[in-house]
């Protein structure tokens, strides 16, 4: 295995094909309007739903990102595995192995939550926007830091732990 | 060409682009696009042999600036430092406690039909949107 890892053509096409979805990804989230922070804050604005006829001063635009976006990864996930054994340029398929729902996961969405919310940004808009703008990029460095943080606060959890 | 199209059915297209670069991660890599544990891993172990999530990073990064110059997004500052600063802390800390962000657990998640994910991104949105709601109390 390490060694077809190894080998230059497959190596490649690792390479280009995780450059290639890096692109496309950016792509999407510039088109849809994701890299600006002040639509995302206009989307998780609900209560402006109220001023006004449906849907007043709220905007939904992030509902129809998000919708195109997972109609897209129903099928994925659905089809792909059927339609190949393998993936093209690895041995295997890397599903997320957890299934509970603990304190992490709830605790950490609503940390998330509540930057994103504060901000405007998340981490895929904050980093294709970071060689653009000045507020992306403090914020996608104070990003790396937290996840920084984060990672050796729970390495020393797992350390008490064990 | 643009101009002429709704600015919704814009974004369903940017949303589309969006999950079929996550089916050619997970076609092609066998890999979730999800970008906040992309990056926490790249900073955990930068010198990894297997670069891939160098590569789709430097294709985010890349992808985003030339697109965003080449089509005019508007980059004017939006938030002061004293709310910018803490904000990427609890972005970066919370993505990494809760396994995932907008990418991971909203567009990959969610089309996996995890429920784990489902939870995620019913915390996430809510949190955001107390936020805002009590940002625009206090300003």
């Amino acid at each position: 295995m390490t060694e077809a890892l190894q080998s230059s053509p497959f190596r490649a096409g690792r390479l280009g094909l995780a450059f290639s979805a890096g692109l496309v990804f950016a792509a999407g989230l510039v088109l849809s309007g994701m890299t600006q922070p002040l639509k995302v804050l206009g989307f998780l604005d609900i209560t402006a739903i109220t001023k006004g006829a449906f849907p007043g001063l709220w905007d939904p635009t992030l509902a129809f990102v998000m919708g195109g976006a997972v109609c897209v990864t129903l099928l994925a996930f659905a089809w792909t595995q059927r339609l190949a054994a393998l993936p093209v340029f690895a041995h295997q398929y890397h599903a997320p192995s957890l299934s509970q729902i603990d304190l992490p996961l709830v605790g950490g969405a609503a940390l998330f939550g509540v930057g994103w919310g504060l901000a405007g940004y998340c981490p895929g808009p904050a980093l294709a926007s970071a060689l653009l703008s000045v507020d992306a990029l403090i914020f996608t460095g104070a990003m790396l830091l937290g996840m920084l943080i984060c990672k050796s606060f729970l390495s020393k959890k797992a350390k008490i732990g064990s | 060409m643009l101009a002429n199209l709704h600015p919704y059915f814009i974004a369903a297209i940017g949303g589309i682009l969006i999950g079929l670069a996550s089916w050619l991660l997970w076609w092609g890599l066998g890999r979730i696009a999800g970008v906040s544990s992309i990056a926490s891993e790249v900073l955990a172990a930068p010198t990894h042999p297997d670069t891939w999530r160098w590569a789709f990073l430097a294709g985010l990064i890349v992808g985003g600036c030339l697109l965003g110059q080449g089509l005019e997004i508007p980059t004017l500052p939006t938030r002061p430092l004293y709310l910018l600063i803490p904000a990427g802390l609890l972005v970066g800390f919370g993505t990494v406690w809760g396994s995932g962000c907008t990418s991971g657990h909203g567009v990959c998640g969610l089309g996996r039909l995890s429920l784990r994910s489902l939870v995620a991104v019913g915390t996430f949105m809510a949190a955001g949107m107390i936020t805002v709601t009590w940002m625009r109390g206090t300003a």
